[in-house]
């Protein structure tokens, strides 16, 4: 948003990064400075360093899960000590990672700077959420530590309610207690996005990664309190036995399948949109042109969030729901494909013509809309309703599901994490290290998961301690991919510590991308953001100069 | 069962062919478009590698006409993903008029498996070949999913209810049986083995086979055993309604409703005899809810609908 001919401070901007000037992270260093701060920016650190403490806790849990599958036999772990790892990897990555991670970093971090705003609408609530998401935490390490839980991270009734031995109240509550943190932070980004824009900053005018955490808000706010609600009832089931999910007392089994997907098939969008606003910054950045079909860009966010609340039955095909029901949930399933696929298309086409350059944010792109297009693709055969009945609740799901979670939501928050490193830190990453680690972790991954397509359809059911033998070279496959996929996340992780005393320092824009995060804010920012308000006067990802402007 | 490598399961059912049909539709869609991305992203990211630093590529305006161009192909392709899908769900979830009866009950770990002749087995499913099997199922305790990959079939067990599914077996052998929903500690034991036969051969396993009476007279036992037969008897101004003849049959309630007899009406009637009176009758039934297992209500519901072909008593 080049506003350098009315706005000339390029100069200063650099004084800022090069001198010893105040910026957000020199502006304090007791632990008072950063545990009260309300600073979006520093609160994005927490969550930072929170999240990736949970990513962790969560990739033990999954190489223990690889590591029992090696042999068909279960002779690592009991067959309850399994049922508590995949569980707790379920809860662990997507209520304590996969929600959190985009936006309360990235998402914090950038939103205000991205909407010239000197911080979120309310920045004391900002800091609220955080305690909360770290109390939501706490619950559910006490659950890990005291024994475990062997529900699935979906809870599914009357195992949860009536049958289960296990640390279930604990673990809910915990699960229960982050949402509000998610609808906390998706109020706050919702106030901000439509009161703090900078003056001449309109609503095409905003950056798609914007438009995309704002899809996502909406979602966190209408979808999380149903969860929550749904997460109480079962407690209130299980302490007190009034019958509400379990047959026995009264209740009904699917009701609670219809409240969880209600929440838990839009929180796949909570997971995946913001992705998606990566993306199209960096594909743009990278290719140095505007992106193509920006409003359908935006416009498919916001309808990937409206129909992903009219799809949760997909889930339920054999569930015993009305063929009906199946009928209608599978057509709008089928809907929901399309606002993806145009934004795989727009992505692509933003290339051509282009001025390509790979740095690594561009290749964890690339390979985002690699994986995500395969992801995507298997979620047509799911939406298919006899080829779900087949493959439903078998490995052809849980790979499905990873290619989007973690080839997609991954690769992109990597992908960003690289792109903004140097603004959030105001230090330079080692390219080559970080070329090399996006590889690794591509291959890493088609090798871990592209077997289980194959082993799904050969029908090995999720969730299996043990397994026939016929299903064991696929498995040994997949856990060698996961071993390589462990290797290319632990290296990011110590190139990024070692860049911090030792990276190169970054000058204020060094992607010479576009956004107002890029060109009017210091890397990293000061405290303020901004040393005035900027003003906008043109459209986003405006590359190629307007004759007016030269 | 127990093959060596595969990459692809076995077929054995009549659906298996259809959906794998199907299956192969979609991989050469999404492989189409897969290639296309790929090859695109390919091309373009080295025709238009960055040569200098300098380079300013021009803008291109967005083109409405593509954007409907790459909305429309997928939605059409994806309407004939929905269409084919739904028309054999339907099928493979519809069974036959002349389908065989069996009854399954899950129960944790286990399944319980009853044949109309009574034969009972645990962990294995004989059936003969080229014949309708309906299988009519439900639970004692948590949700379970009755599972047959060479089949392409699976349908959740839900405690509460009764669910079905239908198969027709093609191609004699035995064939994996998994538990697929989640059920506890020992849900990935919760396993066996489907043996497909030869229809002789069926006969010949019916006959040596473990049982002794068929599931209706095993059935009538259950029904004297709990008195039913005290009160719903052929009799004028018995206590309850003749159970003779009803099974299938519509049936008025005493407020005015009406409702088919089938098994789960039978079912919610002896767990919950309030819920649906038939009219004339007063709500003086106890309940047998905790007395009477899953496998009992099947029994009896086997009888029952003996009494409605038979006529007698």
């Amino acid at each position: 948003m080049g506003t350098a001919v009315f706005n000339p401070r390029e100069d200063q901007l650099a004084e800022h990064t090069n001198g010893s000037t105040k910026n957000y992270l020199n502006a304090g260093f007791s632990a008072k400075s950063w545990l009260l701060t309300i600073d979006h920016k520093r609160i994005a650190i927490l969550y930072l360093l929170s999240i990736t403490f949970f990513f962790f806790i969560g990739g033990i849990f999954a190489v223990l899960i690889r590591l029992e599958l090696l042999t068909p036999q279960g002779d690592l772990m009991q067959a309850e000590t399994y049922n508590k790892m995949f569980t707790m990897h379920g809860m662990v990555m997507i209520f304590f990672f996969l929600i959190p991670s985009i936006p309360a970093v990235l998402g914090n971090f950038l939103i205000p700077l991205m909407i010239g705003a000197k911080d979120l609408a309310f920045p004391r609530l900002n800091l609220l959420s955080w305690y909360i998401y770290f109390i939501g935490g706490l619950f559910t390490l006490a659950a890990i530590v005291f024994g475990g839980v062997d529900t699935g991270w979906t809870f599914y009734t009357p195992h949860s309610s009536t049958y289960s031995n296990t640390n279930v109240i604990l673990a809910a509550v915990g699960v229960f207690v982050s949402g509000f943190s998610s609808i906390l932070t998706g109020l706050n980004f919702l106030v901000t996005i439509h009161k703090m824009r900078a003056p001449g900053l309109t609503w095409f005018r905003l950056p798609l990664f914007v438009w995309a955490h704002y899809a996502t808000s909406i979602i966190q706010v209408l979808g999380t309190p149903v969860v929550a609600i749904t997460i109480v009832l079962v407690g209130l089931e299980r302490l007190f036995h009034i019958g509400i999910f379990d047959p026995k007392l009264g209740g009904d089994p699917l009701l609670f399948q219809h409240l969880f997907w209600f929440y838990s098939h839009p929180a796949v969008y909570i997971m995946i949109l913001p992705a998606m606003g990566v993306i199209s910054e960096i594909v743009t950045c990278f290719a140095k042109k505007k992106i193509f079909g920006y409003s359908f860009i935006a416009f498919s966010s916001i309808a990937i969030a409206v129909l992903g609340f009219l799809v949760w039955g997909h889930h339920m095909f054999t569930s015993g729901q009305s063929n009906y029901a199946s009928l209608v949930f599978s057509f709008l399933s089928f809907l929901v494909a399309i606002p993806s696929a145009i934004k795989v298309f727009n992505w692509t086409a933003t290339l051509y013509k282009g001025s390509v350059s790979y740095q690594a944010p561009m290749l964890y792109a690339i390979g985002f809309i690699g994986l995500f297009t395969i992801g995507g693709l298997t979620g047509i055969f799911l939406g298919t309703l006899a080829v779900d009945v087949h493959v439903h609740d078998t490995y052809f799901v849980v790979a499905h599901f990873h290619y989007i979670m973690v080839g997609g939501a991954i690769m992109a928050y990597l992908g960003g994490m690289h792109f903004w490193w140097p603004k959030i830190t105001g230090r330079l990453y080692p390219e080559g290290w970080a070329r090399f680690s996006s590889l690794v972790i591509f291959v890493g991954f088609h090798l871990t998961f592209f077997p289980q397509f194959i082993v799904g359809y050969l029908g090995m059911p999720r969730r299996y301690h043990v397994y026939p033998d016929e299903f064991q070279i696929l498995n040994v496959l997949s856990t060698a991919g996961a071993t390589i996929l462990g290797i290319g996340y632990l290296i990011p992780l110590i190139y990024f510590l070692w860049s911090l005393r030792y990276g190169k320092k970054s000058s204020t824009n060094p992607w010479n991308a576009k956004g107002l995060e890029w060109e009017q804010a210091a890397s990293p920012p000061i405290k303020q953001n901004f040393e005035v308000t900027p003003v906008v006067l043109e459209d986003a990802y405006e590359y190629e100069p307007k004759v007016w402007l030269k | 069962m127990n093959k060596g490598f595969q990459l692809f399961p076995d077929q054995a059912s009549t659906m298996a062919g259809q959906v794998d049909a199907l299956y192969f539709f979609l991989i050469a869609v999404s492989v189409f478009f897969s290639v296309l991305i790929f090859f695109l992203i390919y091309l373009f990211a080295v025709r238009y590698r960055r040569r200098s630093e300098e380079e300013v590529p021009k803008e291109i305006p967005g083109l409405l006409k593509l954007e409907l161009v790459w909305s429309i192909i997928p939605l059409l392709l994806t309407m004939v993903a929905f269409a084919w899908g739904a028309s054999l769900y339907f099928d493979g979830y519809n069974p036959p008029d002349n389908a065989l009866e069996i009854y399954v009950v899950g129960k944790q770990w286990m399944w319980h498996i009853q044949h109309p002749t009574g034969q009972r087995e645990i962990n294995e499913l004989h059936v003969p070949m080229g014949q309708p099997i309906k299988l009519t199922m439900t639970t004692e305790d948590v949700i379970h999913s009755f599972y047959i990959p060479a089949f392409r079939m699976k349908k959740d067990v839900v405690p509460g209810r009764y669910t079905t599914m239908w198969f027709e077996a093609t191609k004699p052998g035995q064939y994996h049986l998994f538990c697929a929903e989640y059920c506890g500690t020992k849900h990935s034991e919760m396993i066996g083995k489907v043996v497909v036969q030869e229809p002789a051969d069926y006969q010949n396993w019916l006959s040596g086979g473990t049982a002794n009476e068929s599931l209706e007279v095993i059935g009538e036992k259950k029904f004297q055993q709990f008195a039913c037969h005290t009160c719903h008897v052929d009799k004028p101004n018995a206590r309850g309604p003749s159970l003779v003849g009803v099974y299938g049959k519509g049936v008025r309630l005493r407020d005015g409703r009406s409702v088919i007899v089938d098994e789960a009406y039978i079912r919610e009637s002896i767990l919950d005899p309030n819920a649906k009176i038939a009219a004339g009758y007063k709500p003086v039934m106890p309940t047998f809810k905790g007395q009477v297992s899953e496998v009992g209500i099947l029994q009896i519901t086997a009888y029952i609908k003996s009494l409605a072909q038979d006529g007698s008593n």
